[in-house]
């Protein structure tokens, strides 16, 4: 019930478009991996509800900067990071930031799809259990409908509702995809952070998922680091230009592909270098 | 100059020759593995199996708890106090051995980050390089009188005591394996976890311990092989008497420490010495099927991944 109405106020400020708050933002972020530099004060504002997608060349930072914003990179242990990042309004470097609580809030889909070594039924509600204490208590009844619902969601409920105790990992590789983003779906997140969901995908596959990830737009902010500029130009709202660890542009999708602000960015979607 | 061109496809320099001898040499290695093994079974076989065929009472063998074989009248082959001496000392040291050699590789695989961790596996290492005699020493002189002293009992050369020593002995060749099993999990696994939010603990107890399951399970097979096969520190630290256990702190003796301690003695060829040598099958037999058991269950794995 709370899950509906909420969907409905967010779709509602969407169709409005007067409430466009950002989702994202940063402010002189700088990150370093021991002594590298990986970004020099990024300053960013990602709005909320729509598809937001990042490009540029390899190594300009884009996947370091959405890596940042569910604090996954700290995974390395040798990263630093200045500057501040807030998400819906709260700092999530804040000391009284707790990172599990982050990453309830921002969903995150990589580039290789990652399914846990589980059941189908057991990754589409892994996530679910772990923020929902309460989930014991929950019959199986209420547990098949939450996975039902997520599958449908990502469609790929018709294709899968007869094998669910199979292991996830004898899917194929777009399906895999897809459950990735299911599992993230009950514990409704507000931020889904993409690094080039279909980079591993055949052309099929990436039609497919990229046309999920527009259904998604609206309920979901998305933020997508991707490769292949054709896929940010059609399946992305505003899009962002980075080099060498700096922002050169960000602007709507259509803007940037027909009149580019930039020089570089001229360059780079003209295919001269990257 | 077509003709010689051609020849040249057909030469032979001398990386070829290196090649061949290498490959030779290293046939020999991997297959000398195997001569061995077959060699020490056929060994053992020729000098107990004629015991088996002929002399020995498989049932008495099996089921009597009288090991009399020096008797002057009536030498007696019962093997089952020595069995159950060897199987109630290796099962105290795997209770010992198993939350510890886990607990350690959980630690060291999924928490202890940079230097700790690195020091921590050298150390575990150097552990599983102490000497088994060492250990034993340890086993009569430290353990035996702070047994008695805490549980007032009159030996302190018991079940306990060679149990305790030997999961101590068996816990850091277990954690090693164990970790690496750990390790095997591929990392992308942890990061999808914690990206869903799911705590280190969580990572570890519902990720990682299930997909490392098989590895877990062949690294406490390979403790208890190691704890069957176990001599000098049993021989030192269970008493070395021939008893049923009834409880930890009977002194019990196993059936290495017997061939170990009685081989000696005995006159090549005799009933006696057949009888060490049965069960010297015996042991190869169990030790053989735990190992087997290990690697099926590590090959496991590999399917998997």
């Amino acid at each position: 019930m709370a899950e509906s109405a909420s969907n409905v106020t967010r779709t509602d400020a969407i169709e409005t478009d007067a409430i466009k708050t950002d989702a994202i933002k940063t402010d002189k972020l700088s990150l370093w991996y021991g002594n590298f530099q990986a970004l020099f004060d990024v300053d960013l504002a990602i709005k909320q509800g729509i598809i937001t997608s990042m490009i540029g060349p390899s190594g300009c930072g884009k996947s370091t900067f959405l890596r940042s914003i569910n604090r996954i990179n700290e995974r390395l242990g040798y990263v630093r990071t200045r500057g501040k990042i807030e998400v819906l309004g709260h700092d999530i470097y804040g000391p009284e930031v707790e990172k599990v609580q982050v990453r309830k809030q921002v969903g995150m889909v990589f580039q290789r799809p990652n399914p846990l070594p589980l059941s189908i039924r057991d990754n589409v509600l892994f996530a679910y259990r772990l923020h929902d204490p309460q989930h014991r208590r929950k019959g199986k009844a209420a547990l098949d409908e939450i996975v039902e619902k997520a599958l449908r969601q990502v469609l790929l409920w018709d294709t899968v509702k007869d094998r669910l105790q199979r292991p996830a990992g004898l899917l194929s590789l777009e399906e895999q995809q897809k459950l990735c983003i299911a599992r993230l779906i009950p514990v409704q997140p507000r931020v889904l952070l993409m690094d080039e969901p279909c980079s591993a995908l055949d052309p099929a596959g990436t039609e497919a998922v990229e046309e999920l990830i527009w259904e998604l737009r609206g309920d979901y902010t998305i933020l997508i680091v991707t490769h292949n500029m054709a896929q940010a130009r059609r399946a992305s709202e505003e899009c962002i230009f980075m080099l060498m660890g700096k922002v050169v542009e960000h602007t709507d999708t259509a803007q940037m592909f027909v009149t580019p602000q930039h020089e570089e960015t001229a360059n780079y979607i003209e295919g001269r270098y990257g | 100059m077509e003709a010689s061109a051609a020849g040249d496809f057909d030469r032979r320099n001398s990386s070829w020759y290196v090649d061949k001898v290498v490959q030779a040499l290293v046939f020999i290695g991997g297959i000398s593995g195997i001569l061995c093994i077959l060699g020490i079974f056929v060994f053992i076989s020729k000098e107990g199996f004629g015991f088996i065929a002929n002399t020995i009472d498989i049932k008495e063998f099996f089921t009597s708890p009288n090991w009399r074989p020096t008797s002057e009248e009536n030498p007696t082959y019962g093997a089952l106090a020595l069995i159950a001496g060897t199987a109630s000392v290796t099962g105290l040291a795997m209770v010992v051995a198993v939350p510890f050699s886990l607990g350690a590789a959980i630690y060291i695989g999924e928490f202890a980050r940079g230097k700790t961790r690195e020091v921590l596996k050298v150390l575990v290492e150097m552990l599983a390089a102490i000497p088994s005699v060492v250990w034993g020493f340890i086993g009569l002189s430290i353990m035996n009188p702070v047994i008695i002293d805490l549980f007032d009992v009159p030996v302190g050369l018991n079940v306990l005591n060679a149990g305790v020593i030997l999961g101590l002995m068996a816990a850091p060749i277990m954690t090693t394996i164990a970790e690496d099993a750990l390790k095997a999990v591929p990392d992308h696994y942890r990061e999808a976890a914690e990206a869903m939010g799911a705590t280190r603990w969580q990572v570890t107890f519902r990720v990682v311990l299930p997909a490392a399951k098989n590895g877990l399970v062949a690294a406490v097979l390979l403790g208890v092989g190691r704890g069957f096969g176990e001599t000098m520190a049993v021989l030192m630290a269970s008493g070395h008497s021939i008893n049923m256990p009834d409880s930890i702190f009977d002194s019990v003796r196993a059936l290495t420490a017997t061939i170990a301690a009685e081989l000696g003695e005995t006159a090549v060829g005799s009933d006696h010495y057949q009888a060490l040598f049965t069960l010297g099958i015996f042991l190869f037999a169990i030790t053989f099927v735990i190992n087997l058991a290990a690697d099926l269950v590590l090959r496991g794995i590999r399917k998997e991944a």
